[in-house]
């Protein structure tokens, strides 16, 4: 597999066919087929309970940890079911990150926080403690947030801002490079700079990796993606480069949503 | 004036006096245990013997002595014994219930350790007299199956459900989205457990740990007939061991074995309560560091 680092590829990061999914006897996705290119960000839009997050939990299968998750079809990334037997689950998330509505970084210490994928996928010892504290201080500074904490490593992640928080969600991704980093609703907690900053961040971010994001904000849809996906009751309607979902949908539905009359 | 607000107010006055009372017992019971064992402790009594000897004879005609020493050893050892099997087993079983099990098991368990926690001390005691008596001597081969092993053994049981119960609700009180953030950067269910449920849920599976062992230093009857009820020293220092397979004697046992018998207000009588203060401070000891540590002063 080519990773080119500039720009869009013909490459697709995540392809689904026929993905149907089932909460009990609802079910939330229907025949979803949706391929997502690599490096670039895609924006997942569409009115609330339409199965944006169930879409996006899928491709990590985050879903499976309620019990009640039946799922059938398939989910491709990078090439490789990840519905198949032989997929390893910690393989598969290393590869795929996932930033929450809310943030939740983990009740340990900002460093450990950005140092636990490092700790739970290394082999033990295969990293000395400066290669994790350079490959910390890194992840932190590619977030922007490293002047902010830098002398409060070893303070608790919980206790910072919601802001400095869901960055610090989002640097502990990047020191094992996923290749898919999927946000749900990140700004939905924060503030309007919260949510410029993460806007930032994503563009920086942008290209590296190939970045999915659900949002309820057309503006920041518009804004910040290259590619729109527009979902209605579990399936999919509309799936085009942002501004030709915006401004000439091919569907009545996408119109009438874009334009706000309703969601 | 009006009967409503009256009503009120007589309420919260009634709430407020069940409130202050548990304060009241507390501090009566402990300044009626220092006043039975008062004058003997500020009089005759030899602190320094009562904490470095190990002769406990208060009933010798000529020369009573009140060694401690090995009474206290003995409840420390039945409860470092204790302590080491109950703990992992009883936080092993509060991580098994809280994060792996399914509905149904968890349920029979925690009904099967409710029931653990139901059965009557002397009942515990019987079992320490009869089948952990056979037990123990033919596993060990030593002369005498009750003794510090058999007691601890007994007494890990017995404060199983407390650290079960306190450790479960420590755990279950932990957020599910860490758990889902854990996962979800790809550790698997035993590493959420150690890397992220154990830190969050520290200070609370402490404070469970702590009561288990508060459950241990203040239990009677059991050890009383587990123990074998003889003095001994069960510690070395040079070198230092800990002789598991010794009959022991402990602080409440003590009490309790002898207080029937000692004249009301003799030497030893008071003896003995000063015993009771030692064990008061002790468990008193415990639970305020439980407190402490579940309100997060100790901070690292
Ligand atoms: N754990 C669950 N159990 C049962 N039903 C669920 C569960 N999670 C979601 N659903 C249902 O599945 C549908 C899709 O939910 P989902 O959360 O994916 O929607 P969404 O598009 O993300 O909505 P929102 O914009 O409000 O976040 C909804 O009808 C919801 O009620
Ligand atoms: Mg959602």
């Amino acid at each position: 597999m080519t990773t080119e680092p500039n720009g869009p590829t013909d490459q697709y990061s995540i392809e689904t066919k026929d993905l149907c999914l089932w909460y009990g006897d609802f079910q939330a996705l229907i025949q979803v087929r949706v391929r997502i290119r690599q490096g670039i960000i895609t924006s997942l839009i569409g009115p609330s309970g339409c199965g944006k997050t169930t879409l996006l939990r899928c491709f990590n299968r985050v879903n499976e940890r309620y019990g009640n998750v039946t799922t059938t079809g398939d989910v491709r990334v990078l090439g490789k079911n990840i519905y198949d037997e032989d997929v390893s689950l910690p393989e598969l998330r290393k590869a795929v990150g996932m930033v929450f509505q809310r943030p939740n970084p983990l009740p340990i210490s900002i460093y450990e926080n950005v140092a636990f994928q490092l700790k739970v996928h290394a082999e033990p010892g295969s990293l000395s403690k400066r290669e994790r504290d350079q490959a910390v201080e890194s992840a932190l500074k590619e977030v922007l947030l490293w002047d902010a904490v830098k002398d409060s490593l070893h303070k608790k992640a919980t206790g910072l801002q919601l802001e400095e928080q869901q960055k610090l969600c989002i640097a502990r991704l990047l020191p094992l490079k996923p290749q898919v980093i999927l946000m749900d609703e990140p700004c939905s907690a924060l503030d309007a700079r919260g949510t410029e900053a993460i806007e930032d961040l994503m563009s920086v971010l942008r290209e590296r990796y190939t970045i999915v994001i659900v949002t309820h904000n057309m503006a920041q849809a518009r804004r910040a993606s290259d590619e729109c996906i527009y979902m209605l009751l579990g399936r999919i309607v509309e799936h085009g480069p942002t501004l030709d979902v915006f401004l000439r949908p091919n569907h009545k539905d996408t119109e009438n949503y874009v334009e706000g009359r309703y969601g | 004036m009006n009967w409503r607000l009256l009503g009120e107010r007589a309420i919260e006055t009634l709430i407020r006096v069940c409130g202050v009372s548990a304060i009241v017992f507390v501090f009566g019971i402990f300044v009626f245990v220092l006043k039975e064992g008062w004058e003997f402790l500020t009089h005759r009594l030899d602190l320094v013997q009562f904490f470095t000897s190990i002769e406990w004879r208060p009933t010798s005609p000529n020369d009573p002595t009140y060694g401690a020493l090995a009474l206290l050893a003995g409840t420390a050892a039945v409860t470092a014994v204790a302590m080491a099997i109950a703990v992992p087993f009883g936080l092993g079983t509060a991580v098994f219930v809280s994060e792996f099990c399914r509905p149904r098991t968890k349920e029979a368990l925690k009904i099967v350790i409710e029931l653990l926690a139901a059965i009557p001390s002397v009942v515990w005691g019987f079992i320490g007299i009869t089948l952990m008596n056979v037990t123990v001597i033919a596993v060990t081969g030593a002369p005498v199956g009750v003794n510090v092993l058999n007691s601890g053994v007994i007494l890990a049981l017995m404060s199983m459900p407390i650290i079960v119960s306190i450790g479960e609700d420590a755990l279950k009180a932990v957020p599910d989205h860490f758990r889902e953030a854990a996962e979800s950067l790809g550790a698997t269910r035993w590493q959420v457990v150690y890397k992220v449920l154990f830190p969050a849920a520290k200070n609370g599976l402490l404070a469970a740990v702590l009561l288990g062992v508060g459950r241990a230093v203040g239990e009677t009857m059991a050890v009383l007939m587990a123990t074998g009820h003889s003095i001994r020293m069960v510690f070395d220092s040079e070198p230092p061991v800990l002789h598991v397979l010794s009959p022991a004697r402990t602080l409440t046992a003590t009490i309790a074995a002898e207080l029937g018998e000692a004249p009301k207000g003799s030497d030893h009588y008071q003896a003995l309560f000063v015993i009771g203060l030692l064990l008061f401070a002790i468990t008193f000891a415990i639970n305020l560091a439980a407190d402490l540590i579940v309100r997060g002063i100790r901070k690292e």
